[in-house]
């Protein structure tokens, strides 16, 4: 719909809406940036000044500790003042539209918004309606898009498996409601991993996934035969409508990702997941604590992305750049 | 244009002019590209034995609002606490000083150092803030619109210049 709404006329990220849309070199060019963002978290003063003097607002309205978490942390590592709001407590619950809250937090200066909303599409209409000094980033819109979950899931899979060609690739679970599981086909398919594998019940498997290059499975070991990666996901019970899933502990013994199951992959192969996890549910703690799951350093990795990103839409252009550094010795 | 500068016997002087530091325990520390390599050599020939640091100063440049990220930042590296040493900062151009002022400013996020003493390779006029090198290799008078740049490195090191827009 609205993905052309995320660049300039030059091609230059000035939103991160969603990942559909984005060109290999843009998504190379924010994983490139990330990785240089990495020591930066490992020095003894993890600050650096580039956003120095920017205020970004965390704007809410679905609950979130990791994502936000990690968003206020990359923004003060880049020196930005960063302000959470909670909209449950504040005025939407008065009857304030979404976009007059917007316009409100503008009219205080704000350079960037983060946006987490329930509905999909929030973000995008947030953005079609700010002036052009200010700056979205999409945190999770309702089951649309994820996008930088999904930059960041596939800058961790570069940082362990290398080149994205050769690549078999498992995304686990509740298919149907995940933001993240779309975000990361799009992403993973701009990428050219060999292979992307959607494992699910068929209640839980988008209809025609298919048509998005993806290799559908309903039957988990033979979904995981051979796979360099295993995107697990959570289980969105929330976001369920009617009896999708038989017991839970049906759902375990079918779908939940235990040692077992997981020798079916490849014995170097990753195992990944967004968080929260629900132990028992969707991964047996085994595989979740165990040597082949690198969940914790993705959590670190979304800091440096997180900063990428917002420095890449706040800052001007690398061609510029490039000539004016060689003007600037 | 390849300017004829003898750069080996550029970077012999800028070594015999450091030898009076060596009895402090200096730390040398390059700035990403052209003083890494620079930096590299005068490592080798003061027979420094702490290793080498790099800094990359994209994340501290003043104009990052108005130009933006450097896509190929590459990541500094200190492996030695600067905290009281002795630091002998490497650029290979000193130009504006704009540069070395994001270099003081990163230096200084990771210690406190007892002394910084700027060596560059070539220096040229252009200064927009009071910064001088107190080690300098070649000086060289360029009009506004010419660059100089180090290319060839680490091995063939050579200078090149540009004729720029200003």
């Amino acid at each position: 719909m609205t993905q052309d709404l995320q660049l300039d006329h030059n091609g230059r990220l000035k939103h991160f809406l969603t990942i559909e849309g984005l060109s290999r070199r843009t998504i190379l060019e924010i994983l490139d940036t990330a990785k240089s963002f990495i020591s930066v978290g490992e020095r003894e003063i993890k600050k650096v000044p580039l956003l120095r003097g920017k205020t970004i607002v965390n704007l809410f309205f679905e609950s979130s500790t990791r994502t936000r978490t990690t968003f206020e942390i990359a923004a003060k590592r880049l020196s930005a003042d960063v302000i959470n709001l909670n909209i449950a407590t504040s005025s939407t619950a008065k009857g304030e539209t979404l976009l007059d809250t917007v316009r409100n937090l503008e009219a205080m200066h704000t350079d960037l918004f983060v946006v987490r909303h329930k509905r999909s599409g929030a973000a995008h209409m947030i953005a079609a309606h700010v002036p052009a000094h200010v700056h979205i980033i999409n945190a999770g819109d309702g089951s649309h898009a994820h996008p930088t979950q999904a930059m960041l899931d596939v800058f961790t899979i570069r940082e362990h498996k290398g080149a994205f060609e050769k690549l078999k690739v498992a995304i686990v679970g509740d298919i149907q409601h995940s933001r993240v599981a779309r975000s990361q086909i799009h992403a993973l398919k701009t990428l050219g991993v060999a292979e992307i594998r959607a494992i699910a019940p068929r209640t839980l498997m988008p209809i025609a996934v298919e048509r998005l290059g993806v290799m559908p499975f309903t039957d988990m070991r033979e979904g995981l035969d051979s796979v360099d990666v295993v995107l697990m996901l959570r289980l969105q019970t929330e976001r369920m409508t009617g009896a999708l899933i038989p017991s839970e502990q049906e759902y375990f013994n079918l779908y939940g990702l235990t040692p077992a199951k997981l020798a079916c992959a490849k014995k170097d192969a990753i195992v990944m997941h967004p968080g929260p996890m629900n132990r028992g549910l969707e991964i047996d703690s085994a595989v979740a604590d165990g040597p082949q799951s690198v969940i914790l350093p993705q959590v670190t990795n979304g800091i440096a992305v997180r900063m990428a990103i917002m420095a890449l839409i706040l800052g001007g252009s690398p061609a510029e750049s490039r000539a004016r550094r060689a003007a600037d010795a | 244009m390849t300017a004829s500068l003898d750069i080996d016997a550029t970077i012999r002087r800028m070594t015999q002019s450091l030898h009076g530091l060596l009895k402090k325990h200096p730390v040398m520390v390059g700035i990403h590209t052209g003083g890494v390599w620079v930096a590299q050599r005068l490592h080798k020939e003061l027979g420094l034995t702490e290793p080498l640091g790099t800094l990359d100063i994209s994340f501290y440049r003043d104009d990052f609002t108005r130009i933006g990220m450097n896509p190929q930042v590459k990541a500094s590296n200190l492996p030695v606490s600067v905290d009281d040493r002795h630091v002998i900062l490497v650029d290979d151009v000193l130009h504006t000083g704009r540069t070395i002022r994001a270099a003081l400013n990163e230096l200084f996020d990771y210690g406190r150092p007892a002394s910084v003493t700027l060596a560059a390779l070539i220096v040229r006029d252009g200064r927009e803030l009071p910064i001088e090198a107190q080690v300098t290799g070649e000086h060289m008078h360029l009009t506004k619109r010419q660059h100089v740049k180090l290319i060839g490195g680490p091995d063939r090191l050579q200078l090149e210049i540009q004729e720029g827009s200003g």
